[in-house]
């Protein structure tokens, strides 16, 4: 009998040589897309989060070769030209992207270059499972991983207009989507995210989330004192915070890392047809269907009468109708 | 050639008189309507699938939600062409006239039944130019919010701040179609003897006389200028 895996505090353990269980399963599922009245849990898992210390990486790279490697992606091979990220954009088979900026600081005149690992941002309110019309396509586990499940997946893209960072992709090839799962089948069996295994920096740093705040505390300070005032965490409120979070030299100015948006959130128009407009929207169609097929099986219908066929009849004959006497049957 | 009909189309004749029976629409243009009524059903069935998890079982009906997600859009362009050559075909005559604010305004008496009070019309009332005018407008909203959220084919090329309110407005319009749909079928009912219209082509002399007399008059004062049967 297999030992049950225990959750996973670091991306830096090596696996352990006994194969094990995992420790997480669907029932730990907490919300699930198009379904309503989700069964609470009997536990709740503690909450993980993956930490990409912007001002640590160096953009090698070696978070994507690992991510294609651990997922079995194949990524195409595309034209260079003349930018560093690589591919040009996330795509079903490219989970993470290292997005590159050249920004000049107006305070000091110094060029940065600025590189940010984009990627599921994995949102304790998640836009994509908000938009979702398929059930049991996304799911989310106490642990606050968001997850694509696409044997339910049907394609139709609305993740992607319901997610605030655009980020899910939809292949062209089965007409499903993808996106970064925080390699949710390995910390199931205790293991870190690929991407962190893989950091030769640890710009990614992985762990429960309350352990990740602590640590970006330390880099924090350590960047202030390093004469970066604006040093922030990256864990917007706006969309419940994320359980990928960011260290930046720039937190006032997120929009400087390739538009890492200021302040995310469900769009209100997101929300808006998800919300009033279906309600409301269900709700008039059953009324008025209903109304019209009551009212028209119980009201008296308009019924043509005997003297409008005979005032056809005569107008046809080639006489006026109207010219002789005025009542019905006489004409 | 004589000069246009102003209340009927040239096509439009008394077809026996015995009883008397007027033909309303050809075999084509029933055609074309039924195309577009079956589109529209196919349509309202797999996009309320996608609209309310409580509806998703309606995905079904067409193999699941994988082939609910192509066929809808797909039909969609059929509607939408097949609703173009209806669009062309009935256009002229559903431009307002001056009788359909009288008509309007004395719509108490519509509801009650009671047609003497109400003006002389020609093919079409003010409420049947609605439902035209209405679904010509909403079906243009939804081809072109339709195209723009049709992931299939446009692919990652519309922006998602696009494709929200193209979204939105997609879910509102049909909505409001189906409100028209549901008027359009209720009239139909409630107006005895209009349903033949649509399936025979032809309506009672008794009913054109009742509902749309300027329509009969024209028809039957050309008709009677020809060589007596």
């Amino acid at each position: 009998m297999k030992d049950i895996a225990t959750a996973p505090t670091t991306a830096a353990s090596n696996p352990p040589v006994q194969p094990t269980e995992a420790y997480y399963n669907a029932g730990d599922i907490v919300r699930i897309s198009a379904t309503r009245n989700v069964p609470a849990p009997e536990r709740q898992l503690t909450k993980l989060a993956k930490l990409i210390d912007v001002s640590k990486c160096i953009g090698c790279k070696a978070c994507q070769s690992a991510c294609i490697e651990w997922n079995q992606t194949h990524p195409d091979v595309e034209e260079n030209v003349g930018v560093y990220e690589n591919p040009h954009d996330l795509t079903p088979n490219m989970f993470t992207l290292m997005r590159f900026s050249e920004w000049v600081n107006p305070e000091t005149d110094d060029l940065e270059w600025l590189i940010r690992k984009d990627g599921c941002m994995h949102c304790e309110d998640p836009g994509c499972l908000t938009a979702c019309p398929a059930p049991g396509a996304i799911v989310q586990y106490s642990n606050g991983i968001v997850d694509f499940v696409q044997e339910n997946c049907i394609g139709c893209g609305y993740c992607l207009t319901g997610c605030p960072f655009n980020i899910p992709r939809i292949s062209q090839v089965d007409h499903k989507s993808y996106k970064c799962t925080l390699c949710s089948d390995r910390i199931a069996v205790g293991q870190g995210p690929a991407c962190a295994k893989a950091c030769p920096t640890q710009a990614i740093v992985f762990g429960t989330k309350d352990d990740m705040k602590a640590h970006a505390a330390e880099r924090i300070e350590d960047l202030k004192s390093r004469g970066y005032e604006n040093a922030g965490l990256y864990d917007p409120a706006g969309v419940g915070g994320t359980h990928v979070m960011y260290v930046l030299h720039h937190a006032d100015k997120p929009q400087i890392y390739n538009d890492l948006e200021e302040d995310p959130r469900i769009s209100p128009i997101v929300e808006g047809w998800k919300g009033v407009t279906k309600t409301a929207g269900l709700a008039v169609i059953g009324l008025a269907a209903i109304g019209a097929t009551l009212h028209g099986l119980f009201a008296r219908g308009n019924e043509v009468e005997e003297h409008d066929e005979q005032a056809a009849d005569t107008l046809v004959k080639g006489r006026d109708p109207d010219d002789g006497p005025h009542h019905g049957g006489q004409v | 050639m004589a000069p246009r009909p102003y209340y009927s189309e040239r096509g439009d004749h008394i077809d026996s008189t015995a009883p008397v029976t007027v033909s309303r629409y050809r075999g084509f243009t029933r055609a074309n309507h039924w195309l577009t009524a079956l589109c529209l059903i196919v349509l309202a069935l797999s996009g309320l699938a996608l609209f309310d998890p409580s509806l998703y079982f309606l995905t079904g009906l067409f193999g699941g939600g994988q082939t609910t997600r192509w066929l809808h859009p797909i039909v969609g362009v059929v509607l939408f062409l097949s609703f173009m050559l209806l669009f062309f075909k009935l256009w002229r005559l559903n431009m307002p006239k001056p009788e359909d604010t009288t008509w309007v305004s004395k719509i108490g008496d519509v509801v009650k039944g009671n047609e003497d009070a109400l003006p002389e019309l020609g093919k079409y009332n003010p409420g049947q130019k609605f439902v035209f005018w209405a679904m010509t407008g909403l079906i243009v909203v939804l081809i072109v919010t339709g195209v723009l959220i049709w992931q299939q084919v446009v692919g990652h090329m519309v922006s998602i701040p696009v494709r929200r309110v193209a979204v939105l407005l997609h879910a509102i319009s049909a909505v409001l179609i189906l409100l028209v749909f549901i008027l359009h079928v209720y009239a139909a009912v409630w107006t005895r003897g209009t349903l033949r219209a649509m399936t025979r082509g032809t309506v009672t002399g008794g009913w054109a006389w009742r509902h749309h007399r300027k329509w009969l008059r024209e028809i039957a004062s050309r008709d009677n200028k020809g060589p007596a049967e």
